[in-house]
């Protein structure tokens, strides 16, 4: 236990002498919460329509001006030709071509039925359906404008009346979602990146050399360089928290003893990874891209911007492993939801089981000889 | 008894990397007390042999006994009863002088109180009492060289492993080091030291050449220039390394 003092006296003299170390300590979660929460949207706040109106009648006007008066859409040009259409939306000048033929007004009058064209830049699927979703609304709209007017109807009661209630995020408010997923990363990155790089670095120096030719033990060692940056984490998570809460009023409705108590759960999973991973390697650059190959699996299959749900099955198992899926359930559960302990208990004994065997490996994998 | 004369007592010890033998079945002892010098031209295994007697390095085969202790069955006990001191800075360039000793002196397992007094016994000696609280990073080569001689001798090692102490410096930092190895070897540590410099070959009581892996010549230095029948022993050596180049 001394032994362990002295390596902790030392690491956090090594810390806070390093220059570097204050800005990403206060620097980097201020950027990636600012940056990724506003950032980082699905929300489409603006569809640049190109509208090709081959009809020039009242009718198709009122359409336009439907469109116009979204807040979504901005209209970039007009045209009668189809390839005027084709081409801005090859150019990525608009999104959607709203295309109204020339009997648009005639049919509508004659026939009682008229037809017209939506087409959408689908590169980006779910953007795309998106944005069919909106140009649908609108049309729908006007469809019941034309429906009332030109029948002279009223508006016919609904048989089955539908109102929706949205629970733990009512305004179905994007950041509130986003940001304590970015919580979750941001502990992930302090705590995996730090420490590894912190063995990695004394294996490059070679000052590793003479600790090992002390009678230290390896789980000392481990020990000694696991709490500093356990601590940093924490530190971070309480940072962060506080920029969600100022900035963002990100509801906290559970309680805030839980979220910490899991945080030093999930950062033993961390730290643990970052230093195993330091074992196995023998320069920064190594340990770096194995760490980032890691991280970018996780976050991706985490559940941070797509539903775990809709993965295939094998990738759900995958998620098993993933500590940030985990994580992140549990800081939306909790900070969203208000769920108790007993809420998230697979959550819990998944990560510390993950977090034990870690370091488990990291001190095995730690050879003091080669 | 043998294991009470000879610190360090080494049969047959080879290392090989892959295909290749760093080190080829070396057999010797050191004696308690000795300055015993171990030479050799870059690349002939120096370094590899000096680092399995350390405990850093698991040997391929052979036999070695360290401070009275078993190298693969009791490595903390021969850890606790040698000092290291590397060809590579040793001392952490960010902390001061002190802190260095403070941390060093922790791991070992000294008290503060040992070790405050062993700061300011050994700043006392090197005459570096006001740079105590300088960062390691601000001060010239020879002097870090001389510190860390200092904190690997700390907790009073039976045996001390000198890997290049004295490469790069200037030649009264040299001699100054040198007279600090006496004063150790004096109080009855084992001085085990890897050298270039012939002239400080002449300073050690026994010396070892290592050629390819292999140990070719083995005496004190006075008998090994009369058997090559060379002035210094730059001659025994350069006799040694040409005869396998």
């Amino acid at each position: 236990m001394r032994i362990i003092l002295f390596i902790l006296q030392k690491e956090f003299l090594q810390i806070f002498r390093n220059r570097a170390m204050l800005p990403i300590i206060f620097f980097v979660p201020i950027v990636q919460l600012l940056v990724l929460a506003y950032a980082a949207t699905f929300e489409i706040k603006n569809v640049n329509l190109f509208v090709i109106d081959q009809d020039y009648s009242p009718s198709s006007r009122d359409l336009i001006l439907k469109f116009k008066g979204s807040q979504f859409y901005t209209i970039v040009g007009y045209s009668e030709a189809f390839t005027a259409g084709d081409q801005a939306l090859i150019n990525n000048e608009a999104d959607q071509i709203l295309q109204i033929p020339a009997d648009f007004e005639k049919k509508l009058e004659t026939e009682k039925a008229s037809s017209l064209q939506v087409t959408t830049n689908a590169i980006n699927g779910s953007a795309a359906s998106l944005m069919n979703a909106y140009a649908l609304s609108i049309i729908m709209d006007y469809n019941t404008n034309v429906i009332l007017e030109t029948l002279g109807l009223r508006h016919p009661p609904d048989p089955i009346s539908i109102s929706s209630a949205f629970w733990y995020n009512p305004e179905l408010d994007y950041i509130t979602f986003m940001v304590p997923g970015i919580l979750v990363l941001l502990v992930f990155i302090i705590g995996s990146f730090l420490s590894g790089m912190n063995v990695v670095r004394e294996k490059e120096i070679g000052t590793i050399e003479q600790v090992n030719v002390t009678p230290i033990k390896k789980y000392q060692f481990i020990i000694g360089k696991l709490i500093p940056f356990w601590f940093i984490g924490m530190f971070e998570l309480a940072f962060g928290l506080a920029v969600a809460r100022l900035v963002f009023d990100i509801p906290i409705l559970g309680s805030l003893g839980l979220i910490f108590f899991m945080a030093g759960v999930f950062l033993l999973v961390a730290l643990g990874m970052g230093l195993f991973i330091s074992t196995i390697t023998s320069t920064q650059q190594q340990a770096m891209f194995i760490t980032w190959f890691f991280m970018v699996v996780f976050i991706l299959m985490s559940g941070l911007f797509t539903p775990v749900q809709s993965m295939p099955e094998w990738a759900q198992w995958l998620n098993k492993i993933n500590p940030i899926a985990y994580f992140i359930e549990v800081m939306r559960m909790v900070m969203l939801k208000g769920s108790t302990f007993s809420d998230i208990l697979t959550q819990f004994f998944s990560l510390l089981i993950l977090g034990v065997l870690m370091n488990i490996l990291a001190i095995w994998r730690y050879r003091k000889v080669v | 008894m043998h294991s009470e004369e000879h610190i360090i007592r080494v049969e047959n010890l080879t290392r090989k990397f892959g295909s290749f033998t760093a080190v080829d079945k070396l057999n010797f002892y050191v004696n308690k007390g000795e300055i015993f010098g171990f030479l050799g031209a870059n690349g002939a295994g120096k370094t590899t042999a000096i680092r399995i007697l350390c405990g850093l390095l698991l040997p391929t085969s052979g036999k070695i006994e360290v401070a009275g202790f078993d190298i693969y069955r009791q490595t903390n006990k021969v850890k606790q009863n040698i000092g290291y001191m590397s060809q590579k800075f040793s001392l952490y360039e960010d902390m001061t002088v002190a802190e260095n000793f403070r941390f060093y002196g922790g791991i070992y397992g000294l008290s503060r109180k040992d070790i405050r007094e062993k700061i300011s016994y050994y700043l006392h000696k090197l005459r570096l009492e006001k740079k105590k609280n300088a960062i390691i990073k601000s001060l010239p080569l020879g002097w870090k060289q001389k510190l860390a001689f200092s904190v690997a001798m700390m907790h009073d090692p039976k045996v001390i492993f000198l890997d290049e102490p004295t490469g790069g410096v200037d030649p009264v930092t040299r001699r100054q080091f040198w007279e600090m190895i006496y004063e150790a070897a004096s109080a009855g540590t084992t001085i085990f030291v890897t050298t270039h410099y012939m002239d400080e070959a002449e300073y050690c009581q026994r010396v070892s050449i290592m050629v390819d892996g292999r140990i070719e010549a083995l005496d004190t230095p006075e008998r090994l220039k009369k058997q090559f029948e060379a002035d210094s022993m730059e001659g025994v050596f350069l006799q040694l390394a040409r005869g396998h180049s």
